[in-house]
């Protein structure tokens, strides 16, 4: 066959290659790279899971350790979705069906600001700001509702305890679950919406009979996302929470979360105590990569919300 | 009273039964003057005020509907005041933490040099000094600064091709395959990393490659881009997905390589897009904090080199200047810093954005026929 210009076996079809390759390879990069976060953390534990207990700090071995900051990790995160649940449903429905259409869009992106601020930035206004707003609050419950083993007295002086970190945690974990759940709220059938107002229901029996049987898969994976956010959050416990040993008050100083004790250690950590916090990571990142497969195989198997992920 | 008699027998029957339009109104003043009255008595702060009158209202409209249009309406009522009242309630720590930042980062912003200086140097006998004797507080953020934005920008370099390419292998070569498909679950999966996680993962990498206790801006940036990437590929397969299909047929029929169609024809249609799909990702990582604490320690001087020596950033800085005061005694200076910094660092973040959008909007394709 003779070679005219439609035929030439050119640069084109080596850039073909190169280039479906190229994309190939990023793909399995980050398969790679999830693969090797996983791998590198059990190397580098290692050392700490098969250390003589007495070598740990604590000296009852790695798990009498960890226990009672994975403990101490969920307390938080429950705080924070018990808080930020109901008031992100409720902004997300204020947004999706009661608000005046044309503010809809914009007050949207008024809450999603809250997700734009870093961090450390919320970390420092809970330490300075939050905490010693709210500490008369902690004197008023131990007194009044010091019954209670989670309120019970004496309430810290400055604040700095882990109820101040779950609501510090609760306003970031908030503008997550509102923003997807508002996205399902709003993929709701109209005619169901229609059908329901024709038969004289009000707005909220609508919303009831219409948009929560319709929203619920998807508002479960959005808490529980917003749980593998609370549950991962580094710097608002850090710098909120003045840590100590697990108590079941919430208005005295103590427990710990995992992050915040990587954080508050792993800088002049040195030896075994550097495994012994990156087996911590290890298991944080166990609990959250748990959390979050179930709440994106619970989005897939509803694949009518593809606005959700 | 006469005077409002024959209005009411004027009203028709389908309003009949109902409050009147101005009733939430009337209760809205009264519950603020109960209010302001009850906070009078157990101490006056806007705060409570605000609370009180709202529960106020709350009762005073749905037990006022419950009476005249029936339990049904009240309880529509009652829901549309939690809804609205869940609304005023989130944006509280917004307004609270803008006002907070602002009110205290001034001052600090406002001293000369802040911005163009480093903490070499700056010992807790100055900052003592500056609080005893009323002088300016010296050191700044320029350190701190110059690291974020270094730190930032190689994880950008590497987050930004690799995210590109692999939406463009999802949405162009992947067909829906079971890689694809697992590409997709993972880098979900992947944007649920904790950050401080993300640190170790490059700690650990770093560690078991270069030697124990490596710490550079280079480890730092590699943590950023494992949160990144995600983010970048999220955004750009998206961005990718509703370029029309028409236009690749188009380019297919006049016998272009598929090659030279995504990088002549596909990605320059969704470049807005992918373009401010990236910024927002280095709007989520420039303020991350956990995952350079682990990875690039804390320095008070100017390290230009990403590959040797720790680094400062913004977010560690703001970290440090809390928890660990340079002057233990006088922890007020170093406040003023973090403070300072905090400000910067949210003006930074709100610019890529404000910049985020208006690429969005300046750059999107022509759709006009």
């Amino acid at each position: 066959m003779t070679n005219t210009p439609l035929t030439t076996q050119g640069a084109g079809r080596t850039g073909d290659k190169v280039f479906s390759g190229a994309a190939l390879a990023a793909g399995c990069l980050i398969l790679a790279v999830l693969f090797g976060v996983a791998l590198f953390l059990v190397v580098q534990a290692l050392p700490a899971l098969v250390a003589p207990p007495d070598k740990i700090q604590g000296g009852h071995g790695f798990f009498a350790y960890i226990g009672p900051i994975v403990v101490g990790t969920l307390i938080a995160a429950v705080i924070a979705l018990v808080i930020a649940t109901p008031i992100a449903i409720g902004v997300a429905l204020f947004i999706s069906h009661f608000a005046p259409r044309r503010l809809a869009s914009g007050l949207g992106y008024v809450v999603d600001l809250l997700a734009a601020i870093p961090s450390v930035v919320y970390g420092a206004w809970g330490a300075a700001f939050l905490a010693k707003e709210i500490a008369p609050a902690y004197e008023w419950m131990a007194s009044n509702l010091g019954w209670l083993p989670i309120f019970q007295g004496p309430a810290s002086a400055t604040g700095k305890t882990i109820l101040t970190a779950g609501i510090v945690l609760s306003v970031m974990v908030l503008p997550i679950i509102t923003s997807i759940s508002r996205e399902i709220f709003l993929q709701t059938p109209k005619l169901h919406e229609e059908a329901a107002l024709a038969l004289g229901a009000t707005r909220w029996e609508m919303i009831r009979m219409a948009v929560f049987p319709f929203a619920r898969p998807g508002v479960i994976s959005a808490v529980m996302l917003g749980l593998g956010r609370a549950l991962g959050e580094t710097m608002a416990v850090a710098l909120v929470l003045s840590s100590g040993a697990l108590t079941a008050s919430l208005i005295q100083s103590g427990n710990q979360t995992i992050a915040a004790e990587i954080a508050l250690n792993f800088p002049e950590a040195s030896g075994l105590k550097v495994n012994t916090l990156i087996a911590a990571g290890l298991v944080l990142f166990v609990i959250t990569l748990g959390v979050n497969m179930v709440a994106r195989w619970i989005i897939t198997k509803h694949k009518e919300f593809s606005g959700a992920n | 009273m006469t005077a409002t008699a024959p209005v009411a027998r004027k009203r028709s029957a389908f309003t009949k039964g109902q409050l009147p339009k101005a009733a939430p109104y009337v209760i809205l003043a009264a519950a603020l003057v109960v209010g302001a009255a009850v906070m009078a008595l157990i101490g006056f702060n806007p705060f409570g005020w605000g609370i009180v009158s709202a529960i106020l209202f709350t009762i005073g409209l749905v037990s006022l509907t419950g009476i005249t249009e029936g339990a049904r309406k009240a309880k529509d009522k009652l829901a549309t005041c939690l809804v609205v009242g869940s609304f005023l309630i989130a944006l509280l720590p917004l307004v609270s933490v803008i006002w907070t930042v602002l009110s205290s980062g001034i001052p600090g912003l406002l001293t000369p040099g802040f911005l163009t200086t480093s903490m070499n140097g700056v010992t807790g006998t100055f900052d003592n000094k500056s609080v005893e004797e009323g002088t300016k507080v010296l050191g700044g953020v320029y350190h701190a600064l110059m690291g974020t934005l270094q730190i930032t920008l190689v994880a950008t370099i590497i987050s930004v091709p690799v995210g590109l390419l692999t939406a463009v292998y999802l949405v162009e070569y992947g067909n829906d395959r079971a890689l694809a498909r697992a590409i997709t679950f993972f880098v979900d999966v992947m944007t649920g990393i904790p950050s401080i996680v993300a640190g170790l993962f490059s700690a650990a990498f770093f560690f078991a490659l270069v030697g124990p206790g490596t710490k550079t801006g280079a480890v730092a940036a590699v943590a950023l881009s494992v949160l990144m990437i995600p983010v970048v590929v999220r955004s750009s397969e998206e961005m990718l997905k509703i370029v029309p299909n028409e236009l690749r047929e188009a380019a297919y029929a006049l016998g272009v390589r598929k090659w030279r169609t995504i990088l002549k024809v596909v990605i320059p249609t969704a470049i807005s897009g992918i373009a401010s799909g990236v910024t927002l990702a280095i709007a989520r990582v420039i303020g991350e904090t956990a995952p350079i604490l682990v990875t690039a320690g804390f320095a008070t001087t100017i390290n230009n080199n990403v590959f040797g020596g720790w680094m400062a950033s913004l977010p560690t800085f703001i970290y440090t200047q809390i928890l660990n005061p340079t002057s233990p005694s006088n922890p007020e200076p170093s406040a003023q810093r973090a403070w300072g910094a905090a400000l910067v660092l949210i003006i930074l973040v709100m610019l890529l954005n404000l910049v985020a959008r208006l690429v969005a909007r300046v750059f999107a394709p022509k759709t006009g026929r």
